[in-house]
């Protein structure tokens, strides 16, 4: 069991590396600016250029700009924006976090809870009409760009029927810590969650869906039947457990890509000071430090989350354990 | 359940199960399933009416008379027969900023209202549709080939290639796909790129094609691996390998045709993909630049707009929604047709 | 024909047919068959020939939407056609049990052995947990697993293909049954584990009393384990005896060919095994009259009508040829 542990973790390492590497030479490898204009913003002084290229040494060969780079990033977490002289980036990444963890984990929770409700039932009820309405609106679901349904929510439940009974509850844009007023902190993020969670629910409902109908077919499953249990818990016991393995790793991959996916622009539309709204600021202010900082450490989330799905998957399916 | 019956003994029997009647191909076969699927055959007309709507959009300018381009801060706008302007001046707080008109609702005349820049919005949907049409079948086209070289190497060669190539793969994998775009773009938005004879410039269609095609080649490139892998193996390439059948034969004679089933399964999937992440560069403003217009500038231009004057975004996301719908069930019903055991899935990431 | 209450199962004039898209498909044509407790039914025929589906039938397992069952299925006097599926439900796997061909497919793979022996005993019985997996322990114990104290945790994975069909029938005797169905259990298994597996059904056969419905394409099998033999052929039963009289004065020329097919263990060596010509008809292009004859080098012209089973009650063949005899 350690074994198989030990090399998920030297994975992880090696794709940590390989993702910095890449990201190291975007910025300071790309032919065209110099790195130092680039990094210093528009229209910068030339001694702002000039105190770029002395604290990124860029007079240096391309190695030592990059161990350069991370002792800034991860080491002394001293990463400055020259467009915003003196403003620290990494404390910024790290205060936005929490706001794009729980938009992630609240948009995984309803996407989860959803998927597998929609995917168990349109097995149980295959070829019905239920299963044909749940698939169309699944379709619908994935169809529709995450960002747009949310300024469409934000239409209704901001302006249109925000003084209708259904959305008088709806609070302004923004976020709330939870320690200042948990209610306060879950009713801004219902919206924004539920949004992103559409489009993977209507993924995860059509593949636990297909899933499930492909185990169905399985010989294990007329093993069932011939033991007497009942078409529920073969359902749910036979069919949905061994066909959650494929899908709690799809669950792992998405929940990382959605740190730096399309919860950038959740976060946009509805007004949260997350990491991919900081990340988009330095994009319009071309602050390159900051978006360095977003996309790496956004990058070093992704590739824990990949690890602990392996690891999961480990737990979860006893043919993946190779002390047997 | 049919299966679980015939499982058991009769497919073997040579009994229920039919069998291809005639001397008919497998591509003739998918083509008859193809198009015997109801759904994927209007998915399919669809398309293909969208695509010629976005296509006659300059007809569409010349005949309404309407520039979409060109700011048209002070034009005027006929309504229920009086001259409205196209841009008022708002009549809220400190009167500081400008509402455009709404629609009108009468084609050819602001049929869906102005955008902030008085532009004509109808208009402006209908050549935003050619430029997302195109950046997604662009980024289809350039994902569809860069993973079919870099797979196909990979599975063919083996090795240190292969272990190379997967490992590059795993990498661009576990990278956010937005937060690698952003990268990109903020380092090439405004300057000029060259690749080798090709020149890009700052403001052109390649880059997001180029953006949006490159940070897919993974996901296509990996199955393409696998198969390439299984067939190198298969019983068939071995025996040619023994025949001495050259190598560059054998990968155009008998591994590519094998593997371009699944790149035509991926085509309608790709674009899909395709078409909403060119969405969400052009509302992160590193996609299509203005003056040009996408869908996805289109909804960036309602956003601001939103509590006003609606209908600018929701009409660039309807039709998003609307192709990107038609694509998938299109997608569906290819996949069936060719590949019914592939597990690909549409909206991946 | 035997007393009805003697008789533990009695199919009568069984048809199954399935809805396809190519028209309707005959599977199965009017089979007929009893088991008396405690007995060992051999069931033999090429693949295709309708002997699984009969007895999917039986089981209520034909769960195909488009499948058509008629005729009668008595269990113990009662018509399990028909039946409600909780009725259905509480026979299988307590009254009648199945093993399944491949022991690698037929366990769901995420659980352990012990788990689903305890999911039939508990689905059946009031046992709690803990009394269900002391009886996987006792059950694996009995079908000869070693050291069943920590097998009862593994997963089917771990286990050796011999091993796996052990947990199988283990699984299967859980609740006692009057009768096990047993489909090909031994096909796809080595040919030492084959004979660990017939002598292990033997002898739980001796301890548990179950009567069992063996299921198999391989005459040899059936020489070890049955007492009486049916042979199917294109979804008809075509000849049915005590082992003893299929294997000395077979009557229908397809039991006498299939027969033929096997090498004889003493006397002198044929320089070539015989084969049977030609193919098992397909179910969409069935021959008109004796479903055998295309293949039969013994045909006549009447064997151009569908042949009825003939003979005394405990041997009868559907041949025109040679069924009178």
């Amino acid at each position: 069991m350690l074994l198989p542990v030990l090399k998920r973790l030297g994975d992880m390492v090696v794709a940590m590396f390989g993702i910095s590497v890449l990201v190291f030479l975007i910025f300071f490898a790309i032919p065209g600016a110099e790195p130092a204009s680039r990094i210093a913003g528009r229209n910068a002084s030339p001694e702002t250029v000039a105190a770029v290229r002395l604290s990124f040494g860029l007079d240096q060969p391309l190695p030592v700009q990059y161990l350069i780079m991370m002792k800034k990033l991860f080491i002394t977490q001293d990463l400055t924006s020259f467009v915003n002289r003196g403003y620290k980036v990494i404390p910024a990444v790290m205060n936005a976090a929490p706001i794009t963890l729980s938009l992630v984990a609240g948009a995984a929770l309803i996407w989860i809870v959803f998927g597998l409700l929609i995917g168990v039932l349109a097995a149980a009820f295959k070829n019905t009409w239920i299963d044909r309405l749940l698939m169309v609106m699944s379709l619908i679901g994935i169809s529709m760009p995450a960002f747009w349904l949310g300024a469409v929510i934000n239409l209704f439940t901001q302006s249109r029927w925000h003084d209708y009974w259904l959305f008088s509850w709806v609070p302004p844009l923004g976020y709330k810590p939870f320690v200042e007023s948990p209610k306060l902190w879950a009713l801004t993020l219902v919206l924004p969650c539920f949004s992103l969670a559409v489009g993977y629910i209507g993924i995860y409902g059509r593949v636990l869906r297909a899933n499930i109908v492909e185990a169905m077919q399985e010989d294990y499953i007329r093993t069932a039947r011939a033991k007497g249990v009942s078409e529920s818990r073969i359902l749910i016991r036979h069919a949905l457990r061994t066909s959650l393995i494929s899908v709690v790793t799809l669950f792992g991959l998405d929940f990382g890509q959605l740190v730096g996916g399309v919860a950038v622009l959740t976060e946009i539309v509805f007004a949260l000071q997350g990491v991919g709204k900081i990340t988009f600021d330095g994009l319009l202010n071309l602050d390159l430090p900051v978006i360095m900082a977003a996309v790496l450490y956004s990058a070093l989330f992704v590739v824990i989350c990949n690890a602990l799905v392996d690891m999961l998957y480990i737990l979860i399916d006893p043919r993946e354990r190779t002390d047997g | 359940m049919a299966e679980t019956v015939m499982t058991g003994e009769m497919q073997e029997g040579g009994g229920v199960k039919p069998r291809a009647s005639g001397a008919q191909g497998p591509w003739a076969l998918a083509f008859r399933k193809l198009t015997a699927d109801r759904a994927a055959m209007v998915a399919l007309a669809a398309l293909i009416l969208i695509a010629l709507i976005c296509i006659a959009a300059p007809l569409y300018a010349s005949w309404s008379h309407t520039d979409p381009f060109r700011s048209n801060l002070d034009g005027q706008v006929m309504v229920d027969g009086k001259l409205v302007a196209a841009l008022e001046q708002s009549t809220e707080g400190l009167g500081l900023g400008y509402t455009p008109v709404g629609p009108t609702w009468q084609l050819g005349n602001y049929f869906l209202g102005a955008d902030n820049q008085g532009r004509d919005v109808f208009a402006r949907l209908l050549y935003a549709g050619r430029n997302s049409l195109l950046i997604a079948s662009g980024a289809t086209l350039f994902t569809l080939i860069m993973a079919t070289i870099v797979g196909a190497s990979a599975g063919f060669f083996g090795g240190i290639t292969d272990a190379v190539i997967s490992r590059v793969l795993d990498i661009l994998w576990a990278f956010p796909i937005y937060l690698l775009a952003i990268c990109l773009s903020v380092v090439l938005i405004n300057q000029s790129m060259k690749i080798g004879p090709i020149t890009i410039d700052s403001g052109s269609l390649l880059l997001p094609i180029f953006i949006i095609g490159i940070v897919y080649v993974p996901y296509v490139a990996r199955p393409i691996r696998g198969q390439v892998l299984s067939l190198r193996r298969s019983e068939f390439v071995l025996a040619a390998i023994g025949l001495g059948v050259p190598s560059s034969r054998i990968l155009f004679r008998d591994i590519l045709p094998n593997v371009l089933p699944t790149l035509i399964v991926f085509i309608p999937i790709m674009m899909a993909i395709d078409m909403l992440v060119e969405a969400a560069l052009s509302f992160l403003s590193i996609g299509v630049q203005q003056p040009d217009a996408s869908w996805g500038t289109i909804i960036q231009d309602g956003v601001g707009l939103l509590y006003t004057r609606p209908w600018v975004a929701l009409s660039g996301g309807i039709a998003i929604a609307l192709t990107v719908l038609a694509l998938n069930v299109f997608g569906d019903g290819v996949r069936d047709a060719l590949d019914p055991k592939a597990k690909l899935r549409i909206g991946a990431k | 024909m035997a007393d009805a209450l003697r008789n533990l199962l009695e199919v009568r004039d069984l048809h199954v047919a399935f809805r396809t898209s190519r028209g309707k498909v005959q599977a199965i044509s009017g089979v007929s068959f009893d088991v008396a407790p405690g007995e060992v039914l051999g069931v033999v025929g090429e693949s295709g020939s309708g002997k699984t589906i009969s007895l999917l039938a039986v089981m209520g397992l034909i769960t195909d939407p488009n499948a058509e069952i008629t005729g009668s299925i008595r269990f113990r006097g009662k018509e399990l056609l028909g039946a409600s599926n909780k009725e259905l439900r509480s026979i299988r796997g307590r009254e009648i049990a199945m093993i399944f061909q491949d022991p690698m497919t037929s366990l769901t793979p995420v659980y352990t052995i012990g788990w689903q022996i305890a999911e039939q005993v508990r689905a059946h019985g009031p046992e709690t947990a803990k009394q269900a997996r002391d009886r996987a322990v006792e059950l694996l114990t009995a079908v000869g697993l070693p050291n069943p104290g920590e097998a009862v945790d593994r997963y089917p994975h771990q286990l050796s293909g011999g091993m796996r069909q052990r947990a199988v029938i283990a699984m299967a005797l859980s609740c006692n049954p009057a009768l096990l169905v047993a489909d090909e259990p031994t096909t796809a298994l080595d040919v030492t584990v084959q004979a660990q597996i017939l002598d292990l059904l033997a002898r739980l056969r001796r301890d548990f009393g179950s009567a069992i419905v063996f299921i198999t394409h391989d005459m040899g099998v059936i020489a070890e384990i049955a007492d009486r033999v049916l042979v199917m052929y294109a979804g008809r039963v075509v000849e049915r005896a005590n082992k003893r009289d299929i294997f000395l004065e077979p009557r229908h020329p397809y039991t006498h060919a299939l027969l033929q097919s096997i090498p004889p263990i003493t006397g002198d060596r044929p320089r070539r095994l015989k084969s049977i010509a030609g193919t098992p008809p397909s179910l969409f292009a069935m021959p008109s009259g004796c479903a055998f004859g295309p293949r039969c080098t013994s045909r006549v012209a009447a064997c151009s009508a569908v042949p009825g089973l003939t003979g005394e009650p405990a041997h009868q063949a559907a041949c025109f040829v040679t069924g009178m005899r």
